[in-house]
């Protein structure tokens, strides 16, 4: 088992008011009208970019893989991480955290920089207009985008046995982590059954697009496990697993269980602990079965032949994965572990009568009593615009719009972190060698990824410093020479001799 | 950081734990639970986007990824 190190990507929803709808220009808007308020650098280096590679062989000739836009605002702040427009949404990449807390507090500073953001480019867009941003993942018409996670394993282990053991987490973690929706999209495919309530509310954002067990796709025919081999760091030694299944979640205990339960349930894979026969018959329909059913009540096959509610599936990992975790809490640190084994079989008990802490923890229960006691008040029945207004601005971005804001959601994270880290990096990961170099020298910074960073070192003369090491670059391990360095050429000069 | 984060989660683990334990009985956190949604929706209108069939038409997104 290794240190799992993680992050999440999260594309945001963008809406133009009082204006014609460029979503493209206007995440360039969005995202430049922040950078000229802060110190960051706007190179991107794509020479590491490979969203072809797959990780079950060689690049297959059948499957169509993201292209690499590499013309769009791409920049890299303070904090490590990184803001960009993808396609046609702005989009920030949290930098490489060492804990689960962490990538819930870098989340959350993602959201405040999106905020301060729109502040920024309303300023500058012409009369009335203003930009409008929803944290969520659909639009309700057929048209998906991702929060995706990242989680750093060991590479000796054979993909066949992380697609075998993290499938059934992925299918059923949504009963804590699916941050609900109404209506149901993208019924062309096979569906295994539809939501059971009049209002069509189902569980997950994301479980109608999901199409197949495991592939490259990310954008079309989706898979549950994705196997873009790309490990932005060094490649004998790591993979990245790339996981595009989740929701963007607004309830901060969804974000950080979604996150240490995955790393808990790969640290098992790794370690050869996870038990074979937590295997689903069928997973692609199990995603749409769990999601569609919020009684909870609804069974999933397993190739056994047995068959399990997703709340007792999710039972059985959890025991397993605390268990494991009392003996293995390096894998994401004591203080995430502790949290961890509390809030886990806290919100399993929580979903079936939807008790306090499931109101004020579970995104998808937290909407449905929204919706429920508006169309009770109002006597509305099935799908109803005001309804799907509710839905979308439970992830209104503006505080004083969000719903999700106004549902006495639990916090674990004090705002304070949050403030600080909107510009200070992770100080155990590489991430704090990147985000105190684009700090100190945002002019010769020339260019930066995930695994290195190019500098002018002066008189035009470029250097690539290698970090292929997500824990190395920390501040225990570069600290002192990043804060005695004055130039970049101190910088490359005190690394050499390191 | 990690450091930072443990004292808040320490002490969110208390508060919680406490206001867990002041709840005497299920019907009076239901009680409270109750009065909070209505608040909600006594304010609710004025917080949703005024025309809410055609701002949930205009509301098209690009596939991403």
């Amino acid at each position: 088992m290794i240190r799992k190190i993680s992050g999440i990507e999260t594309e945001y929803g963008i809406l133009v008011r009082g204006a014609e709808q460029n979503p493209v220009l206007a995440s360039s808007i969005l995202i430049n009208a922040y950078l000229q308020s802060v110190s960051a650098i706007t190179g991107w280096d794509f020479i590491a970019e490979h969203p072809d590679m797959d990780a079950r062989g060689a690049a297959l000739s059948d499957v169509f893989p993201p292209e690499v836009e590499s013309h769009l605002v791409n920049a890299v702040l303070r904090n490590g991480s990184r803001y960009y427009v993808d396609h046609a949404h702005p989009e920030i990449s949290t930098p490489e955290c060492s804990s689960p807390l962490d990538v819930l507090t870098y989340d959350l500073a993602a959201e405040e920089i999106v905020r301060r953001s729109v502040a920024a480019a309303n300023q500058i867009l012409p009369g009335d207009s203003e930009v409008l941003l929803y944290k969520n993942n659909s639009d309700g018409k057929g048209n998906s985008y991702g929060c995706h996670e990242n989680y750093l394993v060991d590479r000796a282990v054979n993909f066949d046995d992380i697609v075998q053991g993290v499938t059934a987490h992925f299918v059923t973690r949504q009963i804590f982590c699916g941050a609900g929706k109404i209506g149901v999209e993208n019924q062309t495919q096979r569906r295994a059954n539809m939501p059971t309530n009049s209002f069509n509310f189902q569980i997950s954002q994301r479980a109608d697009f999901f199409e197949a067990e495991v592939g490259l796709e990310t954008t079309l025919k989706r898979p549950i496990v994705n196997t873009r081999d790309e490990p932005h760091c060094d490649p004998r030694k790591y993979r990245r697993l790339h996981v595009i299944c989740g929701d963007a979640n607004m309830s901060q205990t969804a974000t950080f269980l979604k996150v240490a339960s995955t790393c808990v349930v790969l640290a098992m894979i790794e370690d050869g602990v996870f038990p074979l026969e937590i295997q689903l018959l069928d997973p692609v329909k199990a995603v749409q079965t769990v999601s569609s059913d919020p009684s909870l009540r609804s069974t999933v096959e397993f190739r056994n032949g047995k068959a399990k509610t997703a709340l007792d599936i999710q039972r059985q990992i959890c025991a397993l994965a605390l268990d494991y975790l009392s003996q293995n809490i390096a894998c994401i640190g004591a203080e995430s572990a502790q949290l961890l084994a509390r809030l886990w079989p806290q919100i399993l008990d929580s979903l079936e009568d939807r008790n306090d802490f499931a109101l004020r923890t579970v995104d998808w229960i937290a909407k449905e009593r929204i919706v429920l006691a508006y169309a009770d008040r109002h006597g509305i029945t099935g799908e109803d615009p005001k309804l799907k207004l509710l839905d979308l601005q439970y992830h209104d971005m503006r505080p004083d719009k969000c719903l999700a804001g106004r549902a006495n959601l639990d916090r674990l994270v004090d705002e304070t972190l949050v403030d600080l880290a909107i510009n200070e990096p992770p100080e155990d990961t590489r991430a704090y060698f990147r985000g105190k170099c684009v700090s100190k020298w945002p002019r010769d910074v020339v260019s930066a990824n995930w695994d290195s960073m190019v500098v002018d070192v002066g008189g035009g003369e470029l250097r690539r410093i290698a970090m292929s090491e997500p824990q190395r670059g920390t501040r225990d391990l570069i600290g002192s020479l990043v804060d005695k360095a004055v130039t970049t050429n101190d910088l490359v000069r005190l690394l050499g001799d390191d | 950081m990690a450091e930072r984060i443990q004292r808040k989660s320490n002490s969110s683990v208390e508060s919680s734990e406490v206001a867990t334990e002041s709840l005497s009985s299920d019907s009076d956190t239901g009680q409270r639970l109750r009065a909070e949604l209505d608040d909600l929706l006594d304010e609710i209108d004025e917080v949703l986007e005024t025309n809410a069939e055609e701002f949930v038409r205009a509301y098209v997104q690009k596939g991403g990824e």
